[in-house]
């Protein structure tokens, strides 16, 4: 088995504000291997974003990596001093985001900024630098290469604008790049065209991607493995078809029904995941998700469940799991949006195992 | 059912509050300190210049033009005269919080002004664009560039250096920057689609371009016309000082620095008291003006 | 034409041929805003016509001389003040087209061109000398404040900023003169601007007036610079920079400043503005004898000639002024269109 490229370990990453202490990553762990695409999946403020950005060691004011490990080919990026990281940071691993009209400079030449992705470094000189822009342009796909080096910008079409992004982030060769939300800022067949386009390089270069959304669909498209996350913690991880065909998780299992599929019969209204995002600064008891869900025990309120494996290759955090409700439990729960104590229904399944 | 902690069992986590944007505006503007101390300070000033009149009905203040000239130029704490008295015997303390009077009231009422042409004028070109927006904008930008105090000068001296000449003139020269504002306002909620699905629906779009400009505008305004207050304090302030604006007798802040100017080699706490109170003043309504741009920021919400 | 900001050029497969292009509409767009000049300075004329002849008064009844009502009939006749008041306008226009201003009330005998021409210098040099300061220690102040948030710099920085920003300035003129009067007598050589000649006296007695003046632009400035610092500091090409793996001086110079300055620059339009309002105060606080105290002076003598002349020289000034910084701005900003 080969070693992984990125092992976190237990990662908290707190923001120390006015308010009280911001929980934003709260023991996280998870690897990824080498050519291999994740999936880091959630709703906003979930925590994915900081988590990414503590990977990179760029996690804003006022927040800090607050204890845990990361490693990169077993390397502790958290011990890192400065230059140490500066030289990581876009050679090793590389990160792109979500708006790409706001993440690139607006005064600057796009080819000069490709430019100095790779100068930053000392791998290519400024001469070697330059003549690898418009290579990299055109294997992201983007028309026209030699004049749009010289383009501020304004002048690229929202999708050409990630491309640049992507071909920026690829231009030193790393092993890992990090894409948060890389096509909720675009049209919607842009974005097809840019996870088609990620999922090639990725064939292509090898490198592993670390795709983080809110989307689920782009999550079947391009990755091989999801993780999913809440409230800081990761609630879920496994497979992407095991998790999609099963999940254990009544979070994951709500985010997968939120979507609306064509191939179902138009029934009812659609599906969301009733209440709002946790505060940060005052988590509830127990387990994190328990105001939202729609089926619980009374120590779902009291404790707050670890990770478990459910299945080979797949962990999930909670004391019910989705495969001890029953259907008729899950239909009356999703038309009625009340929560239902599914005690009974436990009960009953660990009569069953007992018996097995 | 085992008990769970107390707070945990009171805090209904399935719905919890949320806080209006006053509200937090409110607790947000509370904690600015700096703002908070400037704002009692200002209604301080404004109570003493309320109440002057009674004040010297029972002796706590002096008449500010009653002259003495036998003791003149007696320095801050003498007797009777906590500030001193001036070159022809006032009470330098009474002139000054008269003085306020003037200040304040120049400050805050140019604001309506300001507020009724300004407005009006940033609606106008808003809402009915084409030529009409184009004139109006042009005509501000004459006036955004051109010196107000100059402006303000030739006005007043054709009108004739009182008050209320003052008042208008200044009041002419400084609705441009809220004209500005609101027709910026205007124009992105016009922008906004549910104007054109109202239109389309058959209502009148100024309707709904009312109902929603007001509370997302509010809050500029308010900070646009608090920061006008120390401008216009200052603007008369220099107007009584180039010696176009108010003359003495009459005891406002300009005026003192005006009449004791000759004389500051020897006695400079003629000038430097009324300086200091005009630094204050609009040093406070800087600092609340501050408090309320930060309290009303709604990127800054929780 | 305005200039307009953002809306991204859609249509990218159009290439712009952005030399000869832009070259070429930068040129109308000047053309046509010194055209638009000559309106505007006629309104301005026709305003301050007006409003200076409603004044109550006359110029003759100002030196507290007794004048026959011979005289005054006289003098009118002389100088046309008699005529009907369009006459009066008409022939002013007529006469500004030939440059001639006419010849001030004040002092009989010199032209309006001579007089500005003779206050002129002063108040140039005073302006000139303000800007620099202003420039050089705003911006300075508020990057230096915006890098360095929260440490001593930026509050002592800021606290500098608010008060310069609400202390009227004369009342900073009227401190430093108390100030440096009682102890210093080295900058207050009587009339404090005069050159006496010899370059170091000079530049001493220019200390206090320039100091004055920009206290509070470089309040203003050091605010909008830091503002606009920490605004560039937060922005997403940020964090891409640092997400590069740059060097911070990179970061700082190529991306932080290269943005946060241009915003800037649109302050340079009432910059300007304040230079010359706060000159007229200045000036008069430090008896400098420039276009600001005349300008003063000439207003509360009537002088309409001198009132005009100098109204006109201002709002010219400004006008093309404020041309430059916007042509100035469509070359720092690439994303400005000329509309």
């Amino acid at each position: 088995m080969t070693e992984p490229i990125l092992r976190v370990q237990d990662l908290r990453t707190q923001f120390f504000t006015s308010r009280g202490v911001v929980h934003a990553v709260d023991g996280v762990s998870f690897h990824v291997d080498p050519g291999e695409t994740v999936a880091v999946v959630g709703e906003s403020g979930c925590g994915k974003t900081i988590t990414a950005l503590s990977i990179l060691r760029l996690v804003p004011e006022p927040g800090r990596i607050v204890s845990g490990k990361i490693l990169f080919k077993n390397r502790d990026i958290v011990e890192m001093d400065g230059d140490e990281v500066r030289n990581y940071r876009g050679n090793d691993v590389a990160m792109i985001f979500q708006d790409p009209m706001t993440s690139l400079n607006p005064v600057t030449k796009v080819g000069a900024q490709i430019k100095e992705a790779m100068t930053a470094h000392d791998r290519f000189t400024p001469v070697e630098a330059a003549q690898r822009v418009v290579p990299l342009l055109k294997r992201v796909r983007v028309p026209a290469a030699e004049r749009r080096i010289s383009d501020y910008p304004h002048q690229f079409s929202g999708g050409m604008r990630q491309r640049a992004m992507i071909a920026m982030g690829l231009a030193n060769e790393p092993s890992l790049l990090i894409a948060d939300e890389p096509t909720t800022a675009l049209d919607v067949t842009v974005q097809a065209q840019v996870i088609q386009l990620l999922k090639q390089l990725n064939r292509e270069l090898g490198t592993a991607i670390i795709l983080i959304t809110h989307n689920t669909a782009l999550v079947a498209s391009m990755c091989e493995r999801v993780i999913v996350m809440y409230a800081g913690r990761v609630v879920e991880e496994g497979p992407v078809e095991r998790i999609f065909a099963r999940p254990e998780h009544p979070y994951t299992w709500s985010l997968l029904r939120s979507v609306p599929r064509v191939d179902e019969a138009r029934k009812g209204r659609l599906v969301s995941i009733r209440g709002l995002p946790p505060d940060l600064v005052r988590l509830p008891p127990g387990c994190k998700f328990h105001p939202r869900c729609l089926f619980k025990v009374d120590r779902c309120l009291k404790e707050e469940p670890e990770l478990e494996e459910v299945a080979p290759d797949q962990q999930a955090r909670c004391w019910v799991k989705m495969s001890t409700v029953s259907e008729e439990t899950r239909t009356a729960a999703q038309a009625s949006e009340v929560a239902f104590d599914v005690a009974a229904e436990i009960k009953k399944r660990m009569r069953s195992d007992a018996k097995i | 059912m085992a008990a769970t902690a107390l707070l945990a069992q009171d805090i209904d986590w399935e719905n919890p509050q949320q806080i209006g944007l006053w509200t937090d505006a409110w607790m947000r503007f509370r904690r600015n300190r700096l703002a908070v101390g400037s704002l009692a300070f200002v209604v301080l000033l404004i109570t003493l210049a309320l109440i002057a009149p009674l004040l010297e009905r029972f002796g706590l203040l002096q008449d500010p033009t009653a002259q003495d000239v036998v003791s003149n130029y007696l320095g801050p704490g003498a007797a009777h005269h906590i500030l001193g008295t001036d070159d022809l015997g006032r009470d330098v303390l009474s002139k000054v919080i008269f003085g306020s009077q003037v200040s304040l009231s120049i400050g805050i009422l140019v604001q309506a002004i300001v507020l009724v042409i300004g407005g009006s004028i940033g609606l106008a070109a808003g809402y009915f664009g084409g030529w009409i927006d184009n004139l109006l904008m042009r005509f501000t930008d004459i006036m955004y560039a051109f010196p107000d105090l100059l402006f303000v000068l030739i006005i007043v001296a054709a009108l004739g250096p009182t008050l209320l000449n003052i008042f208008v003139a200044i009041g002419l020269v400084s609705w441009v920057g809220l004209a500005r504002l609101v027709r910026g306002q205007v124009l992105s909620i016009k922008e906004k689609e549910f104007v054109e699905a109202a239109r389309a629906a058959g209502s009148s779009p100024i309707k709904i371009i009312l109902k929603h400009l007001l509370p997302n505008s509010l809050g500029p305004v308010i900070v646009t016309l608090t920061f006008g207050i120390p401008a216009a304090i200052f603007t008369e302030a220099v107007l009584d000082f180039l010696g176009v604006g108010l003359r003495p007798p009459q005891p406002t802040w300009g005026v003192m620095v005006f009449e004791g100017y000759a004389a500051v080699d020897a006695y400079p706490y003629l000038v430097i008291i009324p300086c200091v109170a005009l630094s204050m003043t609009m040093l406070a309504f800087n600092f609340i003006g501050d408090g309320l741009r930060d309290a009303l920021d709604p990127r800054m919400r929780r | 034409m305005a200039l307009v900001r953002g809306a991204p050029l859609r249509g990218a497969l159009i290439p712009l041929r952005k030399r000869s292009g832009r070259g070429w509409t930068l040129g109308i767009y000047v053309a046509r805003r010194l055209l638009w000049m000559i309106p505007v300075l006629l309104f301005v004329i026709l305003i301050t016509f007006f409003l200076a002849h409603i004044a109550p008064g006359s110029p003759w009844d100002r030196e507290g001389r007794q004048l026959s009502d011979a005289t005054i009939r006289n003098l009118n006749s002389k100088y046309g003040l008699d005529q009907p008041i369009w006459t009066q306008f008409g022939l002013y226009l007529w006469n500004v087209l030939h440059f001639d201003f006419g010849t001030s009330y004040q002092h009989p005998g010199q032209s309006v061109n001579q007089l500005i021409l003779e206050s002129w210098p002063y108040t140039v040099k005073l302006g000139a000398a303000s800007f620099l300061v202003i420039i050089t220690v705003g911006i300075s102040l508020g990057v230096v404040a915006a890098l360095r948030q929260n440490s001593f710099v930026d509050y002592a920085a800021v606290a500098l900023a608010t008060v310069g920003a609400s202390v009227p300035n004369f009342v900073v003129g009227i401190v430093l003169i108390v100030l440096l009067s009682n102890f210093l007598y080295k900058f207050t050589a009587g009339n404090f601007f005069l050159p006496t000649g010899g370059y170091p006296q000079d530049l001493l007695h220019m200390i206090m007036p320039v100091a004055t003046l920009s206290f509070l632009p470089i309040a203003f400035l050091a605010r909008l610079t830091r503002s606009a610092t920490l605004d560039s500091l937060r922005q997403d090409y940020v964090r891409t920079a640092w997400a590069k793996g740059l060097r911070e001086r990179l970061v700082v110079t190529r991306h932080v400043l290269k943005n946060s300055l241009i915003p800037v620059v649109t302050i340079a339009g009432p910059l300007f503005a304040a230079l010359i309002t706060g000159s007229v105060i200045v000036e008069t606080v430090f008896q400098v004898p420039g276009i600001g105290r005349s300008y003063v002076q000439s207003i509360e003598a009537r002088d309409y000639p001198m009132i005009l002349g100098t109204t006109v020289l201002y709002a010219g000034l400004v006008a093309l002024l404020n041309l430059v910084v916007d042509v100035a701005y469509v070359f720092i900003d690439p994303r400005v269109r000329l509309e």
